[in-house]
């Protein structure tokens, strides 16, 4: 067995950290270590946690882990922070909440940036939950940045998704309800001592009944719950939903690794393929010039984007005239 | 196929320090430039900023000081990552640090200090030239 898989199975934390930066970085010679570490995995509970900025995610994860810590379970944290589209650069601030359990062996606390437009980030942040859970983490947190298409993608990965709200939001709840109503199988309105808490609890209580045939027949119906995370109030509450929403979901699938084996095996394996692909081909097409060229031949009128894209991609695939 | 590895840096504030407005244009500085940045957060043991630096595999450390602590604080950080087998995170530090007390740093194992006056091209273009992501 490689030497690496090894030090990650016996909980290095050394070892796990060089491996999600060479995850992070796209490094090739990472499959084969994943590909060992398979066997290894699908012991975790993942738990996805997300919200729009600053309705406290951060703090929360923070009472969260100490929360299960008490119950003696280890803990892993991936906190996702939005990439810099300008520089590349990121800063990374969410471990600032999280820091008093940086001296817990029971905690290992990783901070990711969203990093490119390619698609990256959904595969390496799972990558990296499989690391955590390779490592023996019982517990992984998943906290993303804000509502949006991507962080949609990242609960594909959370057997419990929480979604994070703060009071006077209703409009916002509306706007993105198609999204969030989706993915939440728990709803956290956090802050809930500013105004218009109720009427947040509301708005979300009618936006659930209204899927009332989405919840028939004994399926999950989506707590909503209201939570100060930083005095932690609310947090024990949200944890017994949690093992409410884990108990339901390992009864309704036979069990943990069932929930993986469905369309979960099939969303990640779709998502590989495409990120493969798009890896070989694009980073061939910078290599050699194409694309640059490309480019430059659309923005020149020479070339209709659309037939530069099959004059691209077709020869790739073995396909001359489409 | 060409990957190029993203620098990771940590900004971190030790000590019983409560002034980070320093640290926290370092880090912006420092994704402008094109790096990822973890920062602490004020107020941080050399324990927990090493624990910490080891979790998020960063190339370099930048501590910030201005309480005066900086002469057992950043050579306590060297001394901690040689302690948990770590030899290839460069420290630095920046803040109000008197010019006596450089070469003892230096000496301890920090790599650079900056003092106030530098200006945010000078750093990221000194970071540029020594920090080499690993």
């Amino acid at each position: 067995m490689n030497n690496i898989v090894e030090k990650v199975i016996a909980g290095d934390v050394r070892a796990v950290a060089r491996l999600i930066r060479d995850i992070d970085d796209g490094m090739p010679e990472v499959r084969n270590i994943l590909k060992e570490l398979y066997p290894f995995i699908g012991r975790a509970y993942v738990i996805g946690i997300t919200g729009a900025p600053g309705v406290g995610k951060s703090t929360l994860v923070d009472q969260m882990i100490s929360h299960f810590r008490k119950q003696n379970k280890t803990v892993g944290v991936l906190a996702v922070d939005p990439t810099s589209p300008f520089s590349g650069g990121a800063i990374l601030g969410d471990r600032i909440r999280m820091q008093r359990h940086s001296m817990d062996d029971g905690v290992f606390i990783r901070s990711m940036a969203t990093r490119g437009h390619f698609g990256g980030l959904t595969q390496s942040t799972r990558s990296a939950i499989d690391v955590l859970d390779a490592m023996g983490k019982d517990i992984i947190i998943v906290e993303t940045v804000g509502v949006g298409q991507d962080e949609v993608d990242i609960v594909k990965s959370a057997y419990t998704t929480i979604i994070m709200v703060i009071p006077g939001m209703g409009d916002d709840i509306q706007a993105i309800k198609a999204g969030i109503l989706e993915v939440g199988d728990i709803f956290l309105i956090n802050k809930s001592d500013r105004d218009g808490a109720d009427k947040t609890f509301s708005d979300l209580r009618l936006m659930i009944n209204m899927d009332q045939t989405k919840y028939k027949d004994g399926k999950w119906k989506p707590p909503i719950l209201k939570s100060q995370a930083v005095f932690d109030n609310g947090v024990t509450e949200l944890l017994d939903e949690i093992e409410k929403h884990g108990n339901y979901i390992i009864e309704t699938s036979g069990g943990i690794h069932a929930v993986k084996k469905k369309e979960r095996v099939r969303d990640d394996l779709i998502d590989m393929i495409k990120n493969r692909v798009l890896e070989e081909m694009f980073d061939k097409f910078i290599e050699t010039g194409e694309f640059n060229r490309a480019v430059k031949s659309i923005v020149d009128g020479k070339i209709d984007p659309y037939t530069a894209c099959d004059e691209l991609v077709l020869p790739k695939l073995g396909i001359f005239n489409a | 196929m060409v990957k190029k590895r993203k620098l990771r840096i940590m900004v971190a504030k030790p000590g019983l320090d409560g002034h980070d407005r320093g640290a926290r244009i370092i880090a912006r500085a420092y994704r402008d430039a094109g790096y990822e940045v973890v920062y602490t957060g004020l107020h941080q043991t050399p324990e927990e900023i090493v624990r910490a630096a080891i979790q998020e595999d960063v190339d370099m450390i930048g501590l910030s000081s201005l309480a005066g602590a900086h002469n057992y604080l950043f050579p306590r950080t060297v001394e901690l990552l040689l302690e948990n087998g770590v030899e290839d995170i460069v420290v630095c530090g920046g803040g109000i640090i008197p010019d006596d007390d450089i070469p003892s740093l230096k000496e301890a194992g920090i790599k650079e200090i900056f003092l106030p006056g530098t200006t945010l091209e000078d750093i990221v273009k000194w970071v540029e030239e020594n920090i080499k992501p690993r």
